[in-house]
């Protein structure tokens, strides 16, 4: 499965709604390690079918960033039926992310 | 066998990697998390010769794309010690181990934590350790540096551009870091300076609130902020070699221009060893002082 970009509008019915675990990774374009996690969350996603991954432009969408306390970036939360169960801040290997899952 | 393993793929890793490929050596590079090391945070290299610009990511896989094109290998693996038999040394990764000619520890170093509770638990909720990644979030609001050097001063100057106030804590009463700095600071308005104290607690409900701050006799004040910038220095990531290789009271592996350690066929190169400029290009430079003795070190062992 492919990454797909999440925002205030879709969050609810990609996010919450979503049958499978969903890793929510808040990032930024001018952000370094948030350029650096993508290659490992693309691989995770290509490889795994049972966790959904999303990305979430906190530029454009500060009102999530917000409203789910994101304040550092790379932030991934991990969602499962709609709530908050794990996250993680900084740059981190793969066998570390698929831990929070 | 490997001619030569090189342990970190920062700038100092990946220039050494380089250097030793250009010398036909076979090269295997550790890396525990990511190539490019601690300047992927920084969104503007100024100062590296014929570079005027450049962000921390581009030059980072720049680098780390020469090094790959020249044939070293890379292993996303975190090294945890080192086995010395003379002729032939042995890596240990938390997963496998790899044997050796010659080692180069190119491991750099972390942030240094207030070690305060829940400090780790309010990272991403109000602690940060760099300001220009999340400085962002705080436009407008009120944030806290704690610190006294060049990086607690930068991101306190950084910070006042965006935050409404920005308190500067401090355990001494003056700066070690740059008077320029220091004077620029003193013409903001909304930059006020906290000196002979420091940060004692963390308040947070989801997220931090507050901090109660300590001055040297004692008192305790507790400062209303939505962001606290912890830049009280780094710490050189040499534990797991300390066994083997001579390491200063700081942690920084003692070794001299040459990247020599107390063991022979092991350097260290970067910001993990004992020296006074920590620099892009003194890092870069150490990569090919490194390489080069290693080079030598390996073909000595034919």
């Amino acid at each position: 499965m492919n990454i797909i970009e999440v925002t205030k509008d879709t969050f609810e019915a990609e996010v919450l709604k979503s049958d499978k675990p969903v890793i929510a990774d808040f990032n930024a374009d001018w952000c370094g390690p948030c350029q650096m996690l993508k290659p490992t969350l693309d691989q995770i996603a290509g490889e795994r079918d049972d966790i959904k991954i999303v990305s979430i432009n906190i530029d454009n969408e500060d009102d999530l960033a917000y409203d789910y306390n994101v304040s550092s970036i790379p932030c991934l939360v991990v969602f499962k039926d709609g709530s908050e169960v794990k996250r993680s801040v900084g740059l981190k290997p793969k066998a570390e992310i698929l831990k929070l899952v | 066998m490997y001619d030569i393993i090189i342990i970190g793929a920062g700038p100092a890793g990946l220039t050494a990697a380089i250097y030793a490929r250009r010398a036909s050596k076979s090269v295997l590079v550790l890396e525990a998390l990511s190539y490019g090391g601690q300047i992927i945070n920084t969104p503007d290299i100024e100062n590296y010769p014929a570079v005027p610009h450049v962000s921390g990511f581009d030059f980072a896989t720049k680098v780390y794309q020469q090094a790959e094109a020249l044939g070293a290998e890379f292993v996303f693996e975190k090294a945890v010690g080192i086995k010395d038999s003379g002729s032939t040394k042995t890596v240990v990764t938390t997963e496998n181990e790899y044997e050796c000619k010659a080692v180069i520890i190119a491991t750099g170093s972390e942030n240094r934590k207030l070690g305060l509770d829940d400090e780790e638990k309010l990272v991403g909720r109000g602690v940060s350790y760099c300001a220009t990644c999340d400085g962002a979030f705080y436009r407008g609001k009120k944030v806290a540096v704690v610190g006294g050097g060049n990086t607690a001063l930068e991101d306190a100057l950084y910070l006042a551009d965006i935050a409404e106030t920005v308190y500067l804590i401090h355990r001494r009463d003056a700066f070690r870091g740059d008077e320029a700095t220091v004077t620029s600071l003193k013409q903001r308005d909304n930059v006020k300076f906290v000196f002979n104290s420091t940060v004692t607690k963390l308040i947070a409900d989801k997220r931090l609130t507050s901090i109660e701050v300590t001055n040297k006799n004692g008192e305790a004040d507790t400062i209303e902020v939505n962001g606290l910038f912890v830049a009280v220095g780094r710490i050189p990531e040499n534990q797991n070699f300390a066994e083997l290789i001579k390491l200063d009271e700081a942690g920084y592996v003692t070794a001299g221009e040459d990247c020599e350690t107390n063991v022979a066929g092991i350097f260290a190169a970067g910001d993990n060893r004992t020296k006074s400029v920590r620099q892009l290009v003194t890092a870069a430079a150490d990569g090919a002082v490194a390489a080069t003795a290693a080079v030598k070190f390996a073909d000595s062992l034919r």
